[in-house]
């Protein structure tokens, strides 16, 4: 996959593409379909050649809807409350954005406290919105206030591993012991054990197999992990 | 904006981490992180990392005019710069609290506790001295931004050298080349490093925890009630630390700076016990410091004889 760099220009032949992160459609008057690079990284497609997106990796996270990220509780603001969830601005959510909350039944998030949460609103010119329900369904789907447990902060390549599902570590880390996760797309993962000892052997882990910290692969983790105090 | 405090859930998990004696990183109360050195391709250009904090030091030196009221004296400046490259707390533009605390504590550090000899800085009385200027350049803060600073500030004045100049006549000043003459180091009268520790309140009960890391992870000293002592402070360790206190010292023992500002109180059995440690880390570092730098200048090959 070649290597593109913010302001490159793209074409292709197809008529209808979807475009994924990292890309940005270009007018043009000639009928061609053109797109512009926004992020460095490398350029990826699909198997049929109608969708793109640049794969890379960050620090800094720029929020896309519908993605899942974890933020913290900064202030109260009015309905709802302003989160942090690693982007250049605070993003907004909203006080009914839960499941079952209503204007007499809201929940009580203090500040500081940690939400798993969906983008339900990312533009360019705006401040984010999160919320933490499917909008159709209004059931919550895992999302909410995390309690408990302990963030662990990686690159954003990293967090995006993580949730592939065939991804080598989470299976290895739930084989030597229980646990539950939330990852976040934003480089945050929430981690929950029955020991202490358990979650740092997990941080130490998604530490050590990040890409931008140790990049171990999956026999250097194992090695790893049987060195480690358990 | 304001850096956003740990979340409750970091904040808990770290002080039920601690209350067992372990380390989110899983080091020992007085294991300091990995820390390394690269050097650039000019004289006094270093790059130091300590665990995921790398901070870049350049010494230069330029002749200058000397201040009237000390015309045997070289100047030297210390700047600091955070930048949002650094950590995603910093902003750009406006020097930030961190900044000028940093840089005050350098200024400290090297400045004012006569690391430099300046006299040897001066060339023509009253007509001519070395300026020498350090640039601090934080490129990643991940907690002991100070003492990574420290080091590679050291690194970078052991490691530069300054063009060999001879004066002929009353005031012609001739400045050798390199490439003619191998360039002289600074004279140096001794190599402060900075070692931060942070301290915590004593565990609520203190059988369970203090049995646990009463063994040699700990500073000599510490009682079952006497406030926790963690070496080289990282990340969340730093942000949630009730008292901080950064030593800079000799290998020699020779305390340049200790600077405690408010915080945790600490028996002077614990603050000594602090001294032995940073003491032993010291030594290690100007150990390590010595050969690196000699390393790298047998490689460069400036002096040919």
């Amino acid at each position: 996959m070649p290597v593109v760099l913010p302001g490159e220009v793209i074409q292709t032949q197809h008529k209808t593409i979807k475009l994924g992160p990292g890309l940005q459609q270009i007018s043009n008057p000639e009928e061609k379909t053109a797109m512009t690079v926004t992020r460095a990284g490398t350029l990826e497609q699909n198997a049929k050649g109608n969708q793109f997106w640049v794969e890379g990796n960050s620090r800094r996270y720029v929020p896309a809807a519908q993605e899942p990220v974890i933020g913290i509780v900064s202030a109260r603001q009015g309905e709802g409350w302003r989160v942090d969830i690693g982007y250049a601005h605070q993003a907004s959510l909203d006080g009914l954005a839960f499941e079952g909350a209503s204007r007499r039944n809201r929940p009580n998030l203090k500040v500081n406290s940690l939400v798993y949460a969906r983008v339900s609103l990312a533009h360019k010119d705006m401040e984010p919105e999160l919320e933490c329900f499917d909008a159709q369904t209004r059931k919550a789907e895992g999302f909410g206030e995390l309690k408990g447990g302990f963030l662990v902060r990686c690159s954003l390549k990293m967090s995006r591993n993580l949730l592939n599902p065939n991804y080598f570590l989470l299976p290895l880390l739930g084989s030597r012991f229980p646990l539950d996760t939330a990852l976040g797309t934003n480089g945050r993962v929430w981690i929950s054990a029955k020991e202490v000892k358990q979650i740092i052997v997990a941080a130490r882990c998604i530490e050590a197999a990040d890409p931008d910290g140790g990049g171990m692969d999956q026999n250097a983790i194992k090695k790893f992990i049987s060195t480690l105090d358990l | 904006m304001r850096p956003p405090s740990p979340s409750i859930p970091e904040k808990d998990f770290f002080f039920s981490a601690l209350d067992q004696a372990l380390r989110l990183d899983g080091r020992d109360f007085l294991e300091a992180r990995p820390h390394s050195l690269s050097f650039g391709a000019e004289l006094g250009h270093v790059e130091c990392s300590l665990g995921k904090t790398r901070v870049l030091a350049q010494v230069d030196a330029k002749m200058v005019r000397p201040e009237p009221q000390r015309p045997f004296e070289g100047l030297i400046s210390i700047h600091c710069e955070l930048s949002p490259m650094a950590s995603t707390e910093y902003e750009p533009g406006r020097q930030s609290d961190e900044e000028i605390a940093l840089a005050r504590m350098l200024d400290k550090i090297f400045r004012r506790s006569d690391t430099i000899d300046r006299e040897a800085l001066c060339i023509l009385a009253g007509e001519r001295v070395w300026h020498l200027r350090i640039a601090i350049h934080a490129l990643a803060d991940a907690g002991g931004l100070l003492d990574c600073a420290s080091l590679a500030c050291a690194a970078a004045l052991r490691h530069f050298r300054r063009p060999d100049v001879e004066v002929v006549g009353a005031n012609e000043v001739i400045v050798h080349p390199p490439a003619l003459r191998a360039p002289v180091p600074l004279a140096l009268h001794h190599t402060p490093y900075c070692i931060t520790f942070a301290c915590y309140r004593a565990a609520p009960e203190p059988s369970a925890a203090a049995a646990k890391g009463a063994g040699a992870g700990t500073v000599a000293g510490q009682t079952e009630t006497a406030p926790r002592v963690l070496l080289d402070p990282a990340g969340l360790e730093h942000r949630l630390a009730q008292g901080m206190l950064h030593l800079a010292l000799t290998p020699q023992r020779e305390l340049a700076v200790v600077h405690k500002a408010g915080g945790l109180p600490l028996a002077p059995g614990v603050l000594m016990g602090a001294v032995q440690v940073a003491a032993r880390r010291a030594r290690e570092l100007e150990a390590w410091l010595d050969v690196r730098v000699r390393e790298d200048w047998v490689r460069k090959k400036v002096e040919v004889r």
